[in-house]
């Protein structure tokens, strides 16, 4: 297993209270394995990455219980330093806007060819710097893996996006221009928040394309952050559902589309409209609040299944099929404390 | 729009504002304040002088021909006679010009360099105690008035401590510099004339320091506000979370905007320096336009007062026409006329 | 002057609350509102299309919501309030300015017998050239400076902010003359006309506020001008109108709400820096003229017996910055409470 998320908690202090927005969420991501994490807005999926890439502003945010580890390294515990060799080079991330994830003042080379040279660091000492600029070859190896990286993003005309502004590049060709960040320190993992939500219908399927034709080439892992069911059933292998802070199915991919198990994936499912016609259901009710959760099994207030014990305490993930595991009281004899 | 359309078009607004102006300073400085010419000869002058003044300066013609007479007048140079020095204002103001420039430049040097690194550390160390301590420094500068902080400065480092000059442009036993730009700073340096050049620049620290209280306090907030804004946003996240290293991060990409955003308030900045020149200039008895203005404005010499109202409403456009014109061509959002600025 | 609020490259003040919400939260707000159809729920809508996310929420109960978070806010930030806290403290002391003076009379009494004494038990502040307890004058002081931040923010908002309304609401012709108008007032410092106005007139109180008034309007204008039009473009105001709102209606339902928090902050903002404004006019005497007790005035006459008699200007000025200090921390704090985002 290459990134083991087991069991994280993380805690908001906000205007209200302590919103408990992680709930205790395990995921694995395996080598080379496309994984995806789908759920509605609010359920804590961007937590869940931004903490994974240690990014969670610390003074809101707590993380109070779980672990994480990557390629055997625990990155809780990992001092700012060390941060860094896992940012960029191990993992990276695909934003979700690409309107607003490139600098919009300097050009896309200043930014990239930055990037490349001095990805990895902490700190970059302003005399070495300043050394190193002088260093014309090294500056030039620079721009040479820039435009090649935006080359095997299909972007055409590299040298002249690469002169670009963001301002004067479309969407998609920022989001290209990111996906190229991404790979550029040869990362195992990829960390994809959303990607393409931003842009037009017929765009987003080009980036997925370009995705799908990156990640098999070069055997990457990613984890995919969606909220389009669409996307996640295109895209990988398997699914994590997540609900509220917690991860409430997960399944290979296929599986979960012919047979979800829990009450929420079922009515997810459901309410996709179909184009074979049929009534279009939505799940009544609304996401729990998180400074004060109901009780138990958080999706209960709106399970047309809720039993006595859901209210008591939290279902387990139980094992319903082949690598595949359901949170519900549906599937055990008897109620399990958490 | 085009940025060059929008620059083209703010030129064009600026001149029927500034005619506009010119005529409303006009109405002001000549309709109203009872009889120029008795103020000017004082009560105990005979009627018959103070008609034959009133005569030739031209008071007794309607409005809008001694509006027309001046604004012609203007154009080839003059201001209209002093009624004090009994020269052209222009000739008054040539003189007194070059001394404020130098110190509204000065204290906009002070202000750069001081304001923009205490808002990027406030920036960094935000909530911590470096925070709060320029913050309520930023308050303070802003709150002060600035007669009474000149006067205190003057006080203390003048007066008790005797570190510095109480008041002038330069020592009296000094003679000035040989004027070749009316800089006293720039024009000792030139001719080497180190005397000067220290008594100069020990007259100007305490005015240029009280007047760039205040804009110091604004860049100050400006860039802090600008930096913590930026914390937040995507394009810095991406970058940390790819691995830009974190020095880099704050001290190139993120300075690079607020530099950006600092500049937005440097016209309104000179627009503080020109008003506030005219209270320092007075307590430190610094020869400037804004002193001669004080007394202008003290004694109703009326052509004095057109004349350094329309020299400070010109001077404002200009910078700010400046100041947008660079602007334009730092950020590449403006100058490639994207439409929509990125949220 | 204050940092004013500009509407550089058409950058315009909302409270952020509101920015981004707006146009699908109000307008679906209002069809839900009168369809009575219960919420659509978040899984629908996320599940079936890609839809940027915004919280439905309608938007009467986000205003509430907004409304005590603001307040819980303000209270929390002990800067904000200090300065409520010397407001306060200063709206008391012009009140009850006959019971706190020890010396009420000393407003236009003279003593000679104790001209110039320093600051003691009897005399807090000292006595002035003529013997008048310094203390009791700056007191009083407070009534002078307070009538008058009040009077010239009365007048400009009485003027500025309807004229605003119409050019904003009006648009065409009428926006035009109005906004070139303001232009002219715009094209030189504040300070400086303000100072130019007062100049020309007999120095009193009435005479200062009206100076002053009548070059701060045009900044009420213009910002409220900016408003309206961005507010008006919104989707919700053609919602309203589509249902059949009136003109007046939309105005006073829908837009002025909106423009309440910011013009708040101004004026809290404002009325400092009137004060200001007002003592700088008396300190260089064309403002409010002695006996009256106003700061400004005080100040500049102390300053002929410097440095011995230190207390006579300093202790005024000390006023002065007090309470533009303390307008400054409250108008902050509201800002940061309302979360406004101002250029």
């Amino acid at each position: 297993m290459m990134l083991d998320v087991s069991d994280l908690k993380v805690y908001f202090d906000v205007f209200e209270g302590v919103a408990q927005v992680l709930n205790g969420v395990s995921i694995r991501v395996g080598q080379g394995e496309t994984v995806s994490l789908v759920g509605e807005t609010g359920c804590g999926k961007s937590v869940t990455i931004k903490t994974i890439l240690r990014m969670v502003p610390t003074p809101p945010a707590r993380i109070v219980g779980g672990r994480i580890t990557y390629k055997g390294r625990d990155v809780l515990a990992l001092q700012e330093e060390e941060l860094y060799t896992l940012r960029g080079k191990e993992m990276a991330l695909i934003p979700q806007e690409p309107m607003s994830s490139l600098n919009p003042v300097f050009s896309i080379e200043d930014q990239f060819v930055e990037l490349i040279r001095w990805q990895g660091r902490y700190r970059v000492g302003w005399t070495y710097r300043l050394a190193k600029s002088f260093d014309g070859a090294g500056k030039k190896a620079a721009r040479e893996k820039a435009l090649a990286l935006l080359e095997r993003v299909h972007i055409p005309d590299p040298p002249r996006v690469l002169k670009s502004y963001p301002v004067e590049l479309s969407g998609g060709m920022r989001q290209r221009v990111l996906i190229a960040m991404a790979l550029a320190g040869d990362p195992s993992l990829l960390l994809a928040d959303e990607p393409g939500t931003a842009l037009d219908v017929t765009t987003q399927e080009q980036i997925l394309g370009l995705m799908k034709e990156r990640v098999e080439k070069q055997n990457l892992a990613v984890l995919y952050i969606t909220h389009n069911l669409g996307v996640a059933r295109a895209m990988t292998e398997r699914i994590y559902v997540m609900y509220a802070g917690e991860v409430v199915e997960e399944s290979p991919t296929m599986e979960l589309f012919r047979a979800p198990q829990h009450p929420y994936t079922q009515g997810l499912m459901a309410s996709i409209p179909k184009l074979t016609g049929g009534k279009v259901l939505g799940i009544d009710g609304f996401i729990p609040d998180y400074v004060d959760p109901p009780p138990g099994c958080r999706f209960q207030p709106r399970c047309p299944y809720a039993m006595p014990e859901c209210r008591e305490s939290r279902p387990a993930l139980t094992l319903v099929g082949s690598n595949h595991r359901a949170a519900c009281f549906l599937f055990q004899q008897e109620p399990a404390t958490v | 729009m085009r940025y060059r359309d929008y620059l083209i078009r703010r030129l064009l607004y600026t001149i029927p504002a500034l005619i506009g102006l010119s005529m409303l300073i006009f109405v002001i400085a000549r309709v109203m304040p009872g009889d120029p010419a008795r103020l000017a000869l004082g009560p105990e002058a005979s009627r018959e002088q103070v008609e034959k003044l009133r005569e030739e300066l031209g008071l007794n013609l309607p409005i809008h021909i001694q509006y027309l007479r001046y604004m012609g007048g203007v154009f080839q140079g003059k201001l209209g006679v002093s009624l004090y020095s009994h020269r052209d204002v222009v000739v008054d103001l040539k003189d007194t010009v070059p001394a404020t420039l130098e110190l509204v430049t000065v204290a906009m040097i002070i202000a750069v360099l001081v304001g923009i690194p205490l808002g990027v550390i406030s920036a960094i160390r935000q909530d911590r105690w470096e925070d709060h301590t320029s913050r309520v420094f930023a308050m303070s500068g802003v709150s002060m008035p600035r007669f009474w902080i000149g006067i205190l400065f003057q006080l203390v480092f003048a007066y008790h401590l005797a570190l510095l000059p109480i008041t002038g442009r330069i020592s009296p036993d000094i003679s000035s510099p040989e004027r070749i730009t009316g800089f006293y700073i720039v024009d000792s340096l030139v001719t080497g004339n180190f005397e000067a050049l220290g008594s100069s620049l020990s007259h100007i620290i305490l005015p240029a320091i009280v007047l760039a209280l205040s804009p110091i306090a604004q860049l100050m907030r400006v860039v802090r506000a600008n930096m913590i804004e930026q914390k937040r946003k995507a394009y810095i996240l991406t970058a940390r979370a790819n691995g830009m290293p974190e020095n880099l991060l704050v001290y190139k990409y993120m300075l690079k905007n607020s530099f950006i955003a600092a500049l937005t308030i440097i016209g309104l900045l000179y627009g503080f320096f020109l008003g506030g020149a005219f209270v320092v200039e007075t307590v430190f008895s610094w020869p400037g336009m804004a002193r001669y203005g004080v007394r202008a404005f003290t004694f109703k010499d009326f052509n004095a007062i057109i004349g350094v109202v329309l020299v400070i409403a010109v001077a404002y456009a200009i910078i700010n026409i400046i100041v947008d014109i660079a602007y334009g061509l730092l950020d590449p959002r403006i100058r490639l006329g994207a439409e929509a600025r990125d949220t | 002057m204050p940092p004013q609020i500009s509407s550089r490259a058409g950058i315009l003040c909302r409270p952020k609350f509101l920015a981004g919400r707006h146009p699908y939260a109000a307008a679906d707000a209002l069809i839900r509102h009168m369809s009575h159809e219960s919420q659509l729920t978040k899984s629908e809508s996320q599940v079936a299309t890609a839809v940027e996310d915004q919280d439905f929420v309608p938007e009467y109960e986000m205003r509430f919501e907004d409304l005590r978070r603001m307040l819980h806010r303000l209270r929390r930030s002990t800067l904000s309030l200090v300065g409520m806290a010397i407001v306060w403290g200063l709206i008391l002391v012009a009140i009850f300015a006959p019971v706190i003076a020890p010396y009420p009379e000393d407003v236009d009494s003279v003593h000679f017998d104790q001209t110039f004494q320093p600051p003691s038990m009897e005399h807090l502040f000292g006595t002035d050239e003529v013997g008048r307890d310094v203390f009791s004058r700056v007191i009083y002081g407070t009534r002078i400076s307070l009538a008058l931040g009040a009077a010239v923010l009365v007048i400009a908002i009485t003027i500025g902010v309807p004229l605003g309304l119409i050019a904003g609401y009006a648009g065409g012709t009428v926006n035009t003359v109005i906004m070139r108008t303001t232009d002219i007032f715009l094209a030189i410092p504040p300070l400086v006309l303000a100072l130019a106005v007062s100049a020309v007139l007999t120095p009193t109180m009435e005479n200062a506020i009206i100076a002053i008034a009548f070059v701060w309007w045009p900044w009420y204008t213009r910002l409220i001008q900016g408003m309206v039009l961005s507010i008006k473009e919104d989707t919700y105001i053609e919602a309203a109108r589509s249902v059949g709102a009136g003109t007046l209606y939309v105005v006073f339902k829908e837009i002025l709400p909106l423009c309440v928090s910011i013009l708040i902050i101004k004026i809290t903002l404002d009325i400092g820096y009137a004060i200001l404004t007002g003592a700088v006019l008396g300190f260089l005497g064309l403002g409010v003229r002695p006996p009256t007790p106003e700061w400004g005035t005080m100040a500049s006459k102390g300053r002929l017996h410097l440095p011995v008699r230190w207390w006579l200007t300093t202790f005024p000025g000390l006023a002065i910055f007090i309470t533009v200090l303390g307008f400054n921390l409250l108008g902050d704090g509201l800002r940061d409470a309302f979360d406004v985002e101002m250029e």
